[in-house]
Formats: C-alpha cells, structure tokens, sequence
C-alpha cells in the first residue's frame, strides 16, 4: 500500500475500542469495540439489557470507563466531561426524557445551543428547513407534542451547534411506521449533510435494512458487525431477534 | 360592601403578596434543588430584621433599607448552601428537609438573641389611609402591593428571556438534559439561592411593616407559604403568585364564616383539599 493511499483512507471520526465500564462496580460494558466512518449511518441493535444505551453514554462520557479508549476525531476523548464533549462536536438524544417539556420548540432548540455565543438565526433557519413540521409548532410546548414530533424536538435541539457525530438512541422507540420511516429519512438527509449518525434501534430489521452499517451487542460486547445487508442475511440473527 | 371591599379583599390581597413573595422562593427550590425548604420562613424573618438593622445602624428609612436587607439575605441565603446544604445534595433529599428545619431553627435564634423576643416596629406613627374612589388603601399597601408587581415581573422576565433564566427553567424541567446541553447545574444553584433569599426578604420586609416583627413571624406564615406553592403548582412561579393570593385572600375572609382562632387554619385545609383534589395545583406543577 502506497503512502498516499494511506493517506488518503478517510480516518474513522470514532473508535471504541475494547471499552469496559459501567455504573457501579459491575461492568456492564465487557468490551466493546466499533468504528464510525465520516457520513456514516451506525446502527446499533441487540436485545433488552445488552448494554447497547450503556455503549452510548460511554462515548458521551456519562459512563465510569473501566479500561478501553474512545477516540473522536483523531483525539482520545476517554473520560472527558459530557459539556466539553458536546462542545468537541458530539450530540447525543437520550433515550427518555429527551426534550424539555415544560418548554416551547424554539427554547428547546435554544437550550441546544446554550454553549454558543452569537446570533442563532442560522441554525434556526438551517434545522427549521430540515423540520417544517417544527416549525409551525415553534411556539407550542415540547410537552404537548406528538411522540414523533417529541423526537424530531430532540433531535434538531442536538443538530444546533452542528455536531460532526450525532448519538441517538431509540429514536424510533413507540412511533408508527409512518413516523419511523420519516426518522429514517432525516437521518439520511443529516447524514448527507455530513453528519456521522451512530444510532441505537429496537426495530432491528428496518434498521439494519437503512443503515450503513449495524453491529449486533449482546451482554455487554460485540456478537457480529457487518453492513445491514450481511446481518440481516446472517441466519444467527434473524433467529437471535429478528422472529426468522 | 364597601366595608367587605376595604377590611377583607384589600388585606386579604396585601396578604397574599406577601405569601407569593414567599411562595416563589419555595416553588423555585422545590423545582430546581427538588426539596421542601422549611428554613424559609425564618430565612424571611432574617430579611426582615436585617432591614431594622440597616435602619438602625445606616439611618435608612425602611424602604432605603429593604434592598440592602435583600442583598445581606441573598448572601446569606448562598452562605447557607455552600456550608450545609451543597455537602447533601448527592444523598436522599429528605436529608436536605430536615437539615432545613434544623437551618430554620438555628436562624430563628440568631434573630432572637440578637433582637430580643419582643415585638419591634420598623417606625412608630399611624400610617393614615387614603382614598381611592371607594377603596381606602394605606401608603404600605400599595408600595407592598407595587413591590410585588415588580418583583414578579422582573422574576418572570427574567426566567422567560435571559440565558440564565432559560437555564434555570431547563434545571427544573429536566435537570439530566440541562446538563447534557452544557448548563452548568452548580451555576444555576447559586443563582437559585440569591433569588430566593432576596425574595424571601422582601416577603418578610413587607409583612413586618404591614403588621409587626416578631422572631415567629416567618414560622408563622411559611404554612400559608407552602399551601400557596402547592396550589399554585410545584415549580410554578405565576401558580405560586395566584396560590398566594388565593390563599390571603381566603384567610382573611375565612373570618366571614369561622372565628378568627381559625384564620390560620384555612391555608391548611386548602393544602389538604388540594393534594387530594388536584395535587399538580392550579398551573400544572410537579406533582409531590
Ligand atoms: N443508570 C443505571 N444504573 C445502574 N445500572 C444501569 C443503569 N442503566 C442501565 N443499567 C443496567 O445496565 C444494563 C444495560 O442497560 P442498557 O440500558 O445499556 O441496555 P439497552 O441495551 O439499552 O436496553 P434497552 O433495549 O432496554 O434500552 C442493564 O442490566 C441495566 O439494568
Ligand atoms: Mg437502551
């Protein structure tokens, strides 16, 4: 292989490697490993309780890390505080309570840049075109949304201060298919936008159909990784969760 | 009806400003820090009688004395986060109650050795009630009652426009998520201590001048206090102004109906018809 060649490989804008780590003393975490190239849609998918929320709040520095890095960028980000993280360029949607209820659209799309200094109306502009449906609701409370809107509030609230990787977990979680395939496809117009998208998905088999690429977690490590069409092929998993 | 009018509804409203003064700061810390603050009333009485203080000691007539008293008591109210109630906050909130009771005590007997036990005025002199068409309104009514607006105003302003503000509501809606957007949760607590304690001293400021002040004073109305947070709403700051004049209001004219020995029961009754009745209050607060 060429230097140039090398150099020219895009660098993936994440890496977990060999992560360990949980809340108390167990780990949850028993070594995980994934990458995230640039423009990338990741999806994450596994049963109840494999630790794939857990995988996520790890790379957000809301996990103790045991052992292991996390590399964003080209920089080691392992054990960072969540704020300098967000302001390194990673957003990250919660899997509940995701919005500020109590709050209108704009103030949560507001709070989304607390950590911004100057004019807003750019990213304003630039996540209204992105969600019309926002937009005309702009006034009303996060609270007083439907499901599938609640989400599109979190997410356009992580997309202000215009991540390089979005974090989203369940985005999908309790919406109507309808909904589910519009998630899909703004995430597929962040991604184009050149957002890396690291996402985790009860819906296995849509999921796994969309994305880019999908890694199977089970009890806390990696079972299988491949493009959504290998695992979705692979016998294994369509037994392991995806009803045949 | 006149006589209704200007012995019930106008005290019963001055009444209520003073517990809304009170109630804000007890709605915002059951919000933000997520307890009941039982020191609050004698947090007020302090504010009060730093105010005779600064009169005393400065030559400040009353009112030239309540925002020296605000400023000494939002410190004051800081000082006691930093040194008792910061060291709780990762343990069970009901330790941070009772450690409140304890602060509330402790405050209680500074004042009283102090200031003595017996009642104090911040002036002598009678002050004579004017005439507004029907209405007879003494100047301490109205500047109480002008005190308020402004207060509430300023604070609701504040809390809908300001970063700090915004930060504040976000602590209070989902305190997780705030911090996940980069607010600074220890900022946001500090602030949430000087509004309070300065809120609280202008409670405790006007109902000394509009009554008396004695070392029992904030003990005393912090029942009403609490009753009017809970019906306003937990974490509401516009509930907790209508709780509070609901609840003076219905004081004063619960004397219509029962011996005034009651008086001080009504806000009671109200606290218990309400968390069994409607336990998100009037404004959809938290519910307890
Ligand atoms: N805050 C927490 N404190 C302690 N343990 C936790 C916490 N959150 C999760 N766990 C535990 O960690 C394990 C993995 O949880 P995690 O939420 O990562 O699973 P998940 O794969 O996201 O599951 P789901 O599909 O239900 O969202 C579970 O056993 C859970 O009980
Ligand atoms: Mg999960």
């Amino acid at each position: 292989m060429s230097a140039t060649a090398a150099r020219d490989r895009p660098q993936p804008i994440l890496i977990m490697h060999q992560v360990r780590g949980g809340y108390g003393d167990a780990d949850i975490l028993q070594g995980v490993s994934l990458t995230v190239m640039p423009q990338e849609i990741v999806v994450i998918v596994g049963p109840n309780g494999a630790g794939k929320s857990t995988a996520m709040k790890a790379v957000f520095g809301l996990v103790r890390i045991r052992s292991g890095a996390i590399v964003f960028d080209g920089e080691d980000i392992t054990g960072w505080s969540p704020d300098r993280i967000v302001r390194r360029g990673i957003s990250y949607v919660p899997q509940v309570d995701n919005v500020f209820r109590e709050m209108t659209v704009h103030e949560n799309l507001e709070m989304g840049a607390f950590l911004a200094k100057g004019d807003l109306s750019a990213a304003f502009d630039r996540i209204y075109a992105l969600f019309p449906d926002l937009k005309a609701k702009r006034h009303a409370l996060a609270g007083d949304l439907s499901g599938g809107q609640r989400q599109m509030v979190a997410i356009g609230r992580a997309l202000m201060l215009e991540p390089q990787l979005l974090l989203l977990d369940e985005p999908t979680a309790g919406l109507s298919p309808k909904y589910m395939q519009q998630i899909f496809q703004i995430c597929r117009d962040v991604r184009d936008s050149g957002v890396s998208i690291l996402l985790v998905e009860q819906h296995a088999k849509q999921a796994l159909a969309f994305c880019d690429r999908g890694y199977v977690l089970a009890t806390g490590a990696n079972r299988h990784e491949g493009s959504g069409r290998e695992l979705l092929e692979n016998p294994e998993i369509a037994q392991m969760f995806l009803g045949g | 009806m006149m006589e209704f009018l200007n012995f019930y509804v106008v005290p019963g409203i001055v009444t209520g400003s003073i517990y809304a003064l009170g109630a804000i700061g007890i709605t915002l810390i059951f919000g933000i820090l997520r307890f009941g603050h039982f020191a609050h009333g004698d947090l007020a009485t302090s504010g009060a009688y730093l105010a005779l203080g600064a009169t005393a000691l400065l030559g400040l007539t009353p009112w030239a004395a309540l925002p020296v008293a605000m400023l000494l008591t939002a410190l004051l109210a800081y000082g006691i986060h930093r040194l008792f109630y910061r060291h709780l906050e990762s343990r069970p909130k009901i330790l941070t109650v009772i450690a409140s009771l304890g602060i509330g005590m402790m405050l209680r007997s500074v004042v009283q050795v102090v200031w003595g036990v017996d009642p104090l005025a911040y002036g002598s002199g009678i002050a004579r009630a004017q005439a507004f068409g029907p209405l007879m309104l003494r100047p301490r009514e109205i500047a109480t009652l002008a005190l308020t607006l402004a207060l509430v105003a300023t604070l609701l302003a504040f809390l809908r426009y300001s970063k700090w503000g915004k930060a504040m509501r976000a602590m209070s809606d989902n305190p997780d998520l705030a911090r996940l957007c980069g607010v600074d949760n220890d900022g946001v607590t500090r602030l949430t201590w000087f509004i309070v304690g300065a809120l609280a001293a202008a409670s405790g400021f006007c109902l000394g001048i509009n009554t008396e002040l004695t070392t029992m004073m904030g003990w005393s109305a912090m029942l009403s206090m609490f009753a009017a947070a809970v019906l306003g709403g937990v974490g509401r700051v516009e509930g907790a102004v209508v709780g509070g004049l609901v609840i003076g209001l219905a004081e004063e004219l619960s004397v219509l109906v029962v011996p005034s020995p009651y008086k001080s029961a009504t806000a009671f009754v109200i606290l218990l018809a309400i968390l069994l009745l409607r336990p998100q209050g009037i404004f959809k607060g938290k519910v307890l």
